[in-house]
Parts: structure tokens; C-alpha cells; sequence
């Protein structure tokens, strides 16, 4: 409730006063679908500095993470943004599966237990949001309940997204069935991790800054 | 309310009208009571994007608090409309705001008995563990 009052004033107060100050974006999405490594490319383009750790170790962001005053300068047009890197979301957590990864059992029950409050961090921060980007696995079944219920929550909420179809540098992404299984919104297919269109990426995200 | 049991197996089927009018606590908990019991539920409809946020919130705190609990697996199939007509898509949507998604069927697991829920537009397909 207290959120909802939050969120209600700050949006009162910025139509008062005329143009946002800067853009809250999240970044959503399944865990280990790179939104942390997009967020860390975005950052280190535009202030020389990542905003946090990626591991092949699902669940690594497992606290809501932000950097302030991203300024975005694409094609003469100038943003600044605040971008807000969110753990994975997720309906189960095993601490098994992290011992597949050499992670000691200590040190995987408490992964495991960070995780989930993570993802009910994930899920509190929702309501904040000023638009989100969806970063998905194109190497992963896009089909997945998660995805479906954050975009649902996305358009329920009237926050306007965008879709980015991560790791297409991967032999087994296809960017088509990303597109072909949300026909409703726009789709961007890059490559985080190897900087692959990026170009493309920052026009999708000033046009998803205009719906805010 | 039907229920099947098959060699440990038990499958709960729910008919929409059973949770229609709970609150979004309230029908969470129901469900969540049901899967933490090791059913496999079957809801006819499909639960609203915020109660789905809601399930998988609950069920994280749950994971916390409950030995052995480690979540669920949870998929909603609905009718293909994409090679429909408008009038049918048209049709479709005033029953949807009508009645509800009742042509739509939720299916939760706990994640203990369901290994995966393979979905994709057509067809659901549950895999459990051994």
C-alpha cells in the first residue's frame, strides 16, 4: 500500500514539474537470461562502470541492483535513466542444482534462500517500474510460464515493455520464436556478452522511453 | 470437486466457480495448501497475471519456511486464436469479459512430483519424476 502511495506521488510530482528527471527501467526475466550482463554493458558504455557480478551459476543477482543518472546518448537525442537490474524470477529454487556447478552445500542452501527472497524483491519492485525491458534466453523455450505471467503483470499494470531476445550469438537462439510467441510487442535480438546489435537495441529503448 | 488417485498420484481438479469469489489471499492459499499437500491441481480458467504474481511470491516464502519444499510448476493453456476469424477472436473476447477465462485450464505441481511442464501453444506436456 505504502508503494502504491510512493509510486502515486513521485508520478503526481513529475507531471507537475514537467520532464522526468530520468526514466526508471527495469530489467526482467527468467534467471541466467543475461539481464545483468545487458544492464552491465549499458552501464559500462555510458559511465565506464558495471553495475554488478554475472556467473553461469543461476541466481547470482539475488538483490535489486541500480545505477542512477545513465545518460544515453543515441542519434543526437540525450536520456538519462535509471537502470534497475532485478534478480531472476523464478517458481522453484532447489539448492541441488547448485551443487551441479561446484558450489559447496553451505554456501548453495544460502544461495538458495537469497533467491527467494530475491524473487519476491523482484516481484515488490513491479509496481515501481516506469517501463521494463524482458530479457529472455532466445536459446531457451520462450513458452515459459514465468515469462508469461511477468509480461501479463507488465501489461496489467500498463507498463510499457520491450523484449529483448538475448545470446543470439548462441548456434541454438532463434530470435523468430521469441517474435512468434509474443507477436504483441516489440522484439530486439543482441548479444550482450558479445556487444551484437546494441545499435539496434539503443533505438528500441528511446522508442520504449516514449511510451513512458 | 473431483479427485482421482493413482498410485500416489493425485491429481485435484477445480471447477472455476470453486475459487471465483476468494479473494486473491484466499485463493492463493487454497492453492498453495494443495500443492505444499503434493497434488497436482488442475484449475479450469486461469488465474489473473496478479494472482500469478502473487502464487509465485507466496510459494518463494513458502520454499523458505517449509522443509522440503522447493516450489512448483505452474502452466496455463489457452485457445489458439491467432488463425481465427475476427468475428470468433470478437466472440471470444466479450465471453472472456463476460465469464471469465473459463475455456483456459491452470495446471500447478509441486515441483517435487512435476519435474517440467513443457509448454508450447498447442499442447501441454507434464514430465514427472521418477
Amino acid at each position: 500500500m505504502l508503494r502504491i502511495l510512493k509510486s502515486l506521488s513521485r508520478k503526481m510530482l513529475s507531471s507537475f514539474f514537467g520532464r522526468k528527471e530520468e526514466i526508471r527501467i527495469g530489467f526482467y526475466g527468467p534467471p541466467n537470461a543475461g539481464k545483468t550482463s545487458l544492464a552491465n554493458r549499458i552501464c559500462k558504455d555510458w559511465t565506464g562502470a558495471e553495475i554488478g557480478q554475472v556467473s553461469k551459476v543461476p541466481h547470482e543477482t539475488r538483490h535489486v541492483q541500480f545505477k542512477e543518472k545513465v545518460e544515453i546518448n543515441y542519434k543526437g537525442k540525450t536520456l538519462t535513466f535509471k537502470i534497475v537490474d532485478t534478480p531472476g524470477i523464478a517458481t522453484k529454487i532447489d539448492y541441488e542444482d547448485f551443487l551441479h556447478f561446484g558450489v559447496k552445500k553451505g554456501a548453495a542452501k544460502k544461495r538458495a534462500k537469497e533467491a527467494t527472497q530475491g524473487i519476491i524483491e523482484s516481484i515488490q519492485w513491479l509496481e515501481d517500474m516506469e517501463a521494463v525491458v524482458v530479457v529472455l534466453d532466445a536459446s531457451e523455450n520462450p513458452y515459459s510460464q514465468v515469462n508469461i505471467t511477468i509480461i501479463g503483470n507488465l501489461v496489467a499494470r500498463k507498463i510499457p515493455l520491450l523484449l529483448v531476445a538475448n545470446k543470439i550469438d548462441l548456434k541454438k537462439a532463434e530470435i523468430k520464436k521469441v517474435q512468434a510467441a509474443f507477436p504483441e510487442y516489440p522484439v530486439v535480438g543482441i548479444s550482450a556478452k558479445e556487444g551484437l546489435h546494441m545499435d539496434e537495441f539503443y533505438e528500441a529503448l528511446f522508442a520504449l522511453a516514449k511510451k513512458v | 470437486m473431483k479427485k482421482n488417485t493413482l498410485k500416489g498420484l493425485s491429481l485435484q481438479v477445480i471447477p472455476f466457480s470453486e475459487i471465483e469469489n476468494l479473494s486473491i489471499s484466499e485463493r492463493v492459499k487454497k492453492l498453495l495448501t494443495l500443492v505444499v499437500a503434493q497434488k497436482i491441481v488442475i484449475i479450469q480458467g486461469r488465474l489473473r497475471p496478479e494472482e500469478e504474481a502473487r502464487l509465485i511470491e507466496d510459494t518463494m516464502a513458502m520454499v523458505d519456511h517449509i522443509k522440503n519444499f522447493k516450489g512448483m510448476e505452474l502452466a496455463v493453456i489457452e485457445p489458439d486464436m491467432k488463425d481465427k476469424d475476427l468475428w470468433t477472436k470478437v466472440r471470444y473476447g466479450i465471453a472472456k469479459r463476460l465469464v471469465g477465462e473459463s475455456s483456459a485450464l491452470t495446471i500447478i505441481g509441486p515441483c517435487s512430483l512435476v519435474r517440467e511442464i513443457k509448454r508450447d501453444p498447442k499442447k501441454i506436456e507434464l514430465l514427472l519424476t521418477n
